[in-house]
């Protein structure tokens, strides 16, 4: 039986610079006819307003665009390619049938300012999806504005400003575990907080004492993602929102990882105040090499009048957009939404259901759980229990031959897989961050700890097979000193 | 259910290779007191043909597009994408890749990035650019941000004429930062940023001088002007393009003095969407790039010496510096640049200018045409691109009402913006107009507006 899902080496074309092929003359665009009688440049644009000299763009044909790309596509990995495993990236299977739905004309050729009345099945759409997300996340209102999941972390931390501007202190720090993702500090920084690192225990959790210890009225609020990044649920969760609120502070939720809660528990019934979603991760809208995404803001109904504008609102069987909120942070993007990205979320929240929901949390569950132990015999895993989405596992035991993280996971697109997250949590040294999601099935992830057992075995015997990975793709290791230190970031001729 | 392949025996042979008994015990770690005792409360499961038949319900809720003229522009621009575009950034290995974190498997994304990089430099006359942003507006506030770094200065100065929208999130993103936000006004009978204004303002507190062009009137701004006042004052000079077909007959920001050039990139390649995905693009000079926001992908060598593409100085971003980060962006808008890189391809020198030409002529053609009706003018007259401002005589949410019933969807109110210019619409015409329409709606205009003074 020839095994599925092991990287061969194929015929792979080079490809040159878009810059370096055509010709001049040559074209790859039709555009209408001009049909209104032409008026002389001169008279309409001021001499030393105009362009003197096109830009330098290529000059291609239809046909030599498509193979560029197509070749370009080729060297790339996705999910549909194969097992995804990046730890709290959530790299699920896209649906097709979102796709197209999102593609439907009066969707995608909607201009953001027509008038409301030709809108009315989009701001349903907007409404409906708000009220679906506030229920899963349990919470009561959700603003859907924010472009991706920092973005709508930098809303939830402008409105927990706001909030507490309105009780006459907006309070100065945050407290943020160390275990947390860059954009958690970074937003916070972006809205004036500074920020506080709390250490994880020896459990790899959020110590309650350490909170008590590090609360007072000078802090805003503070952030944790549940489950973590070592995909640990927060046992003390409910005990820590507690000692966060009794000293007037809010709890934020980053929502990265909620795959593995899906109709299991909600936020908000932990005592989170704020949440973002990532609809690109749990949502299953296509991560297209790094966005679009969309990161809605859930939040409790004492935040939201600061909520980002416009809100939608129903009057009747009608919709509106409501821009009229007094106390709200304001925009953080111009229009609306990245609203072809909630229609892909709208149409998989259909597809599944509340049973649906379910089913993907406990499948999610279980095929991290599975990898967990697989790997176990094979690789050091730091806290090596129950997990939900994800888990961390090291290269403790292969350092002894010499082997890395890194070469474990350049060794792996050898066999056909995307590497996990690596290096990340920084708290795990040489942390292999492994999120399978619930689209892979029971034969894929044997494959993929059949895969990972080579590995193991190959840093015993051979470990320069492994320093010296990737050997099967496009290209082999890559000097990133000298992209830094020799900066060359545009073609120039 | 269909997206999730495990059958009923994988599950129980997984459970017990876990070792546990039942699916409930993966979630013994949450505490009795959080679990949902029932189901969420959310619609019934639909089959995909449902889905479909759904979606298609909810969509006709909405206007057909094909039934109606379209006059709106505003920052969002309906412009044709070819159906290359489409099926390009529809190939799955671009759609469904993740970030470009590990180069060696994602050549294809990191090589269209720096070829995207390379077309906003040469669209801009910039030297550097980055892979994307979220959206024009939000490009231009991390520009603002980006200036006071580099000066550590904590004011901005923003034109007027600048997007509403844009100054909404401006004021969004600098409110907590104790940065300071002044605004010039326009000069009345212009509708371009008043420079005795700019002159007044500016000062050595001031970090950047924000301006649009065409502006949000449509107005072509005297850019090389205001950015040697600005200079004169050691500020930056931060140019926002929200319709960058026009720099193809337009001169570009980096030959007039821009220090950084930011826009909205939707024009090319991208959709309407309701206002988005779109694409945020950001340029800036050489000397700056350790102060830029967002990713960048360079070129370097592997081991064997062939070239290769990786994402370069990632120690500015937040996954790195963490509070101390240029930006606390990370997800950014790759495939709407995907888009743009290939209908930029597309399009070559000649098609960006004949497109340039085609909005340009149109929309003069337009403005001839409606401001020449009785009770119709100008309020400010001069240089256009494709969009421009008509007084009526009538206002303009009567207008639109009238025009609607006709399938026209007139200009934008600019009552919506600026109360006391309810008689005003902006007007925006592109490629897509063809004159017939353009016809049809000067004699619609006549004829709503007939025998008012």
């Amino acid at each position: 039986m020839i095994s599925s899902g092991v990287g061969q080496s194929g015929l792979i074309f080079e490809e040159a610079l878009i810059f370096e092929k055509g010709s001049p003359g040559r074209v790859g665009y039709s555009l209408p006819p001009m049909d209104v009688p032409e008026t002389k440049i001169h008279n309409l644009v001021p001499p030393s307003l105009q362009r003197k000299e096109l830009p330098d763009l290529p000059e291609v044909s239809e046909i030599d665009v498509v193979r560029h790309f197509l070749r370009l596509s080729q060297w790339n990995y996705s999910i549909a390619t194969g097992l995804y495993p990046l730890g709290s990236c959530t790299m699920k299977y896209n649906p097709r049938v979102n796709e197209q739905v999102a593609r439907l004309p009066e969707f995608a050729h909607a201009h953001p300012l027509q008038p409301e009345e030709l809108c009315q099945g989009i701001l349903l759409l907007i409404y409906e999806l708000e009220q679906h997300l506030a229920e899963i996340a349990g919470l009561d209102r959700v603003s859907l504005q924010p472009a991706a999941g920092a973005q709508g972390e930098l809303a939830g931390m402008m409105m927990i400003r706001a909030y507490h501007a309105a009780q006459g202190n907006p309070r100065r720090l945050v407290l943020v575990p160390d275990s947390a993702h860059g954009t958690n500090p970074s937003s916070c920084s972006l809205s004036g907080y500074s920020t506080k690192a709390l250490p994880s225990n020896a459990r790899g959790l959020i110590d309650p004492a350490e909170v008590r210890k590090s609360m007072n009225e000078e802090v805003a609020a503070m952030m944790i993602t549940n489950p973590n990044t070592l995909g640990l649920f927060e046992e003390e969760i409910i005990e820590i929102c507690q000692i966060v609120h009794s000293h007037g502070g809010l709890v934020y939720g980053d929502g990265a990882n909620l795959n593995a809660l899906l109709g299991i528990a909600r936020p908000g019934d932990m005592g989170f105040d704020l949440l973002h979603l990532n609809l690109h991760k749990t949502f299953s809208t296509p991560h297209g090499g790094g966005g679009p995404g969309a990161g809605p803001i859930a939040v409790r109904a004492a935040l939201a009048p600061f909520l980002p504008v416009p809100v939608v609102e129903k009057e009747g069987n009608r919709f509106r957009l409501n821009y009229d909120l007094p106390a709200s942070i304001g925009k953080l993007r111009a229009f609306h939404s990245n609203f072809a990205i909630l229609v892909r979320a709208y149409a998989y929240l259909l597809s599944l259901g509340a049973a649906g929901l379910r089913r993907i949390a406990e499948m999610a569950t279980l095929n991290a759980n599975y990898l967990r132990t697989q790997l176990a015999p094979f690789y050091h895993i730091p806290f090596n229990r129950l997990c939900k989405h994800e888990f961390v596992a090291t290269d403790q035991v292969q350092q002894g031959f010499g082997v890395k993280t890194l070469d474990i996971a350049k060794r792996l697109m050898d066999k056909g897989f995307h590497p996990p997250t690596i290096y990340f949590p920084h708290i795990v040294p040489g942390a292999l961050m492994i999120e399978p999601t619930e689209s892979e099935s029971k034969e894929s992830l044997d494959q993929f700890i059949a895969a990972m057992e080579e590995i193991a075995e190959e840093a015993q015997r051979d470990p320069s097979s492994l320093t010296s990975a990737p050997h099967l793709t496009k290209v082999s290791r890559l000097d990133e000193v000298r992209a830094a230190r020799e900066l060359d970031l545009r073609w120039k001729g | 259910m269909r997206y999730i392949p495990h059958t009923e025996s994988d599950v129980q042979a997984m459970l017990r290779a876990v070792g546990l008994p039942n699916l409930e015990a993966l979630f013994a770690d949450i505490p009795e007191a959080l679990k949902l005792k029932g189901d969420l409360n959310l619609p019934r499961a639909l089959s995909e043909p449902e889905v479909i038949s759904r979606l298609q319900e909810i969509a006709r809720m909405n206007g057909h597009p094909s039934d109606h003229s379209l006059f709106l522009g505003a920052g969002a621009y309906r412009h044709f994408v070819p159906a290359v575009v489409e099926e390009i950034v529809g190939r799955e290995e671009f759609y469904t890749a993740y970030t470009p974190y590990q180069a060696e498997l994602s050549q294809g994304t990191l090589q269209s990035i720096y070829e995207y990089q390379t077309l906003i430099c040469q669209l801009t006359a910039m030297e550097v650019a980055n892979a994307s942003m979220y959206d024009g507006a939000s490009a231009t506030a991390e520009a603002a941000l980006m200036a006071s770094r580099v000066l550590q200065r904590k004011r901005i100065l923003a034109s007027s004429a600048l997007h509403p929208e844009y100054l909404s999130v401006l004021r969004t993103y600098l409110v907590n930062l104790k940065m300071e936000l002044q605004l010039i006004p326009w000069g009345r009978g212009e509708g371009t940023t008043s420079l005795p204004e700019a002159e007044k303002q500016l000062n050595s507190e001031v970090a950047a001088l924000i301006l649009q062009s065409p502006n949000f009137f449509g107005r072509l701004e005297e850019g090389s002007q205001l950015a040697e006042l600005a200079h004169s004052q050691g500020a930056l000079l931060i140019a926002a393009i929200v319709e960058p077909t026009s720099l193809g007959v337009i001169q570009p920001p980096g030959e007039w003095g821009a220090d950084i050039v930011v826009g909205e990139g939707q024009s090319f390649g991208n959709p309407l969407n309701f206002g988005g995905p779109y694409l945020g693009f950001f340029a800036t000079r050489e000397k700056f790039v350790r102060q830029m926001p967002g990713r960048l992908v360079g070129r370097t060598v592997d081991t064997h010496g062939r070239p290769g593409f990786v994402l370069a100085l990632a120690t500015r971003e937040q996954h790195i510096r963490r509070e101390k980060a240029t930006s606390n962006i990370c997800t950014n808008e790759a495939l709407c640049a995907l888009a743009a890189t290939v209908h930029l391809c597309l399009l070559g020198p000649q098609g960006l200018a004949e497109l340039a030409r085609l909005n340009l002529q149109k929309a003069h053609y337009a403005k001839e045409k409606i401001s020449g009706l009785p009770g119709f003018d100008l309020p400010f007259p001069g240089a256009t691109y494709n969009e421009f401002v008509v007084r009526m005589p009538r206002s303009a949410v009567e207008i639109n009402r009238k025009l609607l019933k006709r399938r026209i969807i007139g200009g934008l109110d600019l009552s919506r913006f600026f109360p006391e210019m309810d008689d005003c619409s902006l007007f925006c015409v592109t490629e897509m107009n063809p004159k017939h329409e353009i016809d049809r709606l000067v004699e619609s205009l006549e004829e709503l507006t007939k025998g008012v003074k």
